[in-house]
């Protein structure tokens, strides 16, 4: 079931739609790309927002603490958020 | 140092220089503007090389101090981290600890941050305060921090740091004086009041975060950022936009450098015609004027098209325009297995494969590096349009295929065109299969930098660095060949020491050695020392020929395309071509691969694999053209 969710992507940066945010929960990347992730910001707590993309929506934009990183679907889907509620 | 406290001879003479020579390292986050600050600092006095072995460019600069005192600047790659991991980290890793041959270790190191991205790229000051090396930390884009209404407490952040802190402007060049008198000053050792675990990363976050927290407030975010991503990532209007550069791009460094190349050319020309005429005929004198000034003369000529091309890259890069562009083409070119970042340097190979791999620099990930660059020299180059239009006109009748909209002679050049690209993509994909497969360690991450203007004067010492590089890797090269080329045509001496019939001559005897090799794809052996002439320049081979047939007597008369029809058959003509297409016939291009990847591995596997196609599908089209008859 859980596995089912990750292909899909839901309940992952890749499933935020443009103006959505998340909180990084987990990732399911080998180890030293989870370490480049954390680098630029990609911290378990930090809040993602999802940003515009190319016009196909892929590789998409990602604003995390004030800078924007591309990532592409695959990578995306890979990491685990917990959505948040959009501000008002 | 202070020895000399009670020596007389102190009281009168200048205290003496206390650091002599120093290396000092800048290090910074990608972005950061690291290489803006290095430019401000060091302007014309920059040396570029690569580190022994590997791929990074080691950029080192001279920055006066006094008359006595001088600083030798290392500008070290953007890292995220010291961790090493890439190839860049590794370079920077160990430059830091001393470890480079041919570089000291640096006595102190500049850390340049981005202020109006503090909290993130202060992640780095950990890892390289922690080195305890004599640190100065700039903030670098104060104007933007203030105009996007940020601040932040320096006095504060230094005696948390425990080193000195200062925001500046490196794109304007304001309170750069901090680093003179910091270079000038005592060196002291960072003495932070915490730093966190070096090498686990939520946890030098948090301290970055903390640190920033208390004595920092991030700016705005960048509203024209957002309202141009608005237009440029546009589905629609972004992808149109993109289109138009890439036109623009394109049209510009064909046709906008014309008149600047034929002004060149003749300039050339005129100037070897001077030389030529004060001299008295003999072997030093076609050396000189055949050799040395046709040979670098033929390369000279590229130089306002590279320029041009740079000049774009440039504009691109620094407005942060470059990074939209490989984001919006990533898609596709990841069909054939690469990514958005190989996009412009294959653009660039339209023009010329030597900047166009020179501008693979961008590319992280080691494996889509190595692939753009086998990849880029069987883009049509400009160095093929003058054998492609010698070609074409002496065996293509022209005629019109689409009305006039496309005429026969178009629509071959056209084909030549789609041929090379049809290459690129097969071997694109062949090498992404299998010895450049991606790895998962380096997946597509891009950061997406606010747009700047781009200021003059970094363009400016680009393009004079690019050039500076162009002409001294190229035209070593190609002048050493030209000269050895002419020397063979012209020895043995014929009767009373004239030039020997080219038949005759040492380049004669190769080209028929060679021509039992070449006569399957239907080549003499005029053509065949005009493929060993070209194997230092594609462009060569047309004055070679027109040498060849000038010396052989009674053809002085006959134009080369009349020459080339009788000599040729039409199998042989769309053999040429073909063959023109797919070989490696550049030496500038093989010695900037081997430069860019530090060895002989990659610039010999793609030798031999673009001339064994290119002979393969030339033997297939001469006899396809027997067959059809």
């Amino acid at each position: 079931m859980l596995q089912l969710d990750v292909n899909k992507g839901a309940g992952t940066l890749a499933s935020l739609q443009r103006g959505q945010s998340g909180v990084i929960e987990s990732f399911d990347l080998p180890g030293d790309i989870v370490q480049r992730m954390m680098e630029l910001g990609f911290v378990p707590g930090a809040h993602v927002t999802a940003g515009r993309g190319a016009p196909g929506g892929d590789p998409k934009v990602f604003r995390i603490d004030g800078a924007e990183f591309a990532l592409r679907r695959e990578t995306a889907a890979a990491i685990r958020v917990r959505p948040v509620p959009e501000r008002t | 140092m202070s020895d000399c406290h009670d020596c007389p001879a102190a009281a009168v003479a200048e205290p003496p220089p206390r650091h002599h020579h120093h290396t000092v390292a800048i290090v910074g986050p990608p972005n950061s503007g690291k290489s803006t600050l290095f430019n401000r600092l060091t302007g014309l006095r920059q040396k570029v090389a690569n580190y022994p072995g590997v791929t990074v460019e080691q950029r080192v600069g001279r920055l006066r101090l006094s008359h006595t005192q001088q600083v030798d600047l290392v500008d070290l790659p953007g890292v995220y981290s010291l961790d090493p991991r890439t190839e860049d980290e590794q370079i920077t890793r160990d430059v830091l600890a001393g470890m480079v041959g041919g570089v000291p270790r640096p006595t102190a190191v500049i850390l340049i941050l981005d202020s109006t991205n503090l909290a993130r790229h202060l992640t780095l000051a950990a890892p390289v305060l922690g080195l305890g090396l004599p640190t100065l930390v700039l903030l670098n884009m104060a104007d933007d921090l203030r105009s996007r209404g940020g601040e932040t407490d320096t006095t504060a952040l230094a005696q948390k740091l425990g080193a000195p802190v200062a925001l500046v402007s490196a794109a304007r060049g304001e309170g750069l004086e901090t680093v003179s008198e910091f270079l000038r000053g005592a060196f002291a050792v960072p003495a932070p009041v915490e730093l966190p675990v070096l090498n686990d990363v939520p946890a030098c976050r948090a301290w970055a975060r903390r640190v920033s927290a208390e004595h920092y407030r991030a700016p705005t975010p960048p509203v024209w950022t957002r309202r141009l991503d608005g237009i440029f990532l546009h589905p629609l209007l972004g992808a149109l936009v993109f289109a138009a550069v890439v036109v623009v791009v394109f049209q510009t460094i064909f046709a906008g450098a014309v008149p600047l190349m034929d002004g060149v050319e003749e300039l050339v020309q005129a100037s070897g015609r001077w030389i030529g005429d004060r001299m008295a005929p003999s072997l030093v004198r076609s050396l000189i004027v055949d050799g040395v000034w046709g040979g670098v003369g033929s390369v000279i000529v590229f130089l306002p098209q590279i320029l041009l091309l740079f000049l774009f890259i440039g504009l691109l890069e620094d407005s942060g325009y470059l990074a939209r562009a490989a984001l919006i083409a990533d898609r596709t070119m990841a069909r054939v297995g690469l990514q958005g970042k190989s996009f412009i340097p294959l653009l660039s190979a339209y023009a010329c494969a030597v900047p166009a791999i020179m501008a693979t620099r961008t590319i992280e990930s080691r494996r889509d590096r190595i692939a753009t660059i086998l990849i880029a020299p069987f883009m049509t180059c400009s160095a093929r349009l003058p054998v492609y239009t010698l070609v074409i006109a002496a065996f293509i009748p022209e005629r019109e295929l689409l009305g006039r909209l496309l005429g026969s002679r178009a629509a071959a050049l056209l084909g030549l065109y789609v041929l090379g690209f049809a290459a690129a993509v097969v071997t694109a994909r062949l090498l992404k299969s299998s010895i450049l497969r991606s790895d998962r360690r380096t997946p597509f991450l891009l950061e997406m930098p606010p747009y700047r203007w781009p200021t003059p004067r970094s363009i400016a010492l680009r393009l004079l660095d690019r050039s500076k590089v162009f002409l001294r890797r190229a035209g070593t090269v190609i002048l050493g060949v030209s000269v050895a080329l002419c020397f063979l045509a012209n020895v043995p001496p014929g009767a009373g020491g004239a030039p020997p019939q080219i038949g005759e001559s040492l380049a004669g005897t190769i080209g028929r050695t060679v021509e039992p090799l070449i006569a399957p794809l239907g080549f003499n052996w005029k053509i065949g020392i005009g493929l060993i002439t070209s194997l230092a320049a594609r462009e060569v081979i047309v004055g070679t020929l027109g040498t060849i047939y000038g010396l052989e007597g009674g053809a002085q008369e006959i134009g080369l395309q009349e020459a080339l029809q009788r000599d040729l058959t039409p199998g042989g003509a769309v053999a040429l071509l073909v063959f023109f297409a797919f070989a490696m016939q550049c030496m500038s291009t093989l010695a900037v691969v081997r430069r860019e990847t530090g060895g002989w591995k990659w610039p010999a596997l793609q030798f031999a694999y673009m001339t064994g196609l290119a002979y393969l599908c030339a033997w297939g089209a001469n006899r396809l053209v027997l067959a059809l008859g």
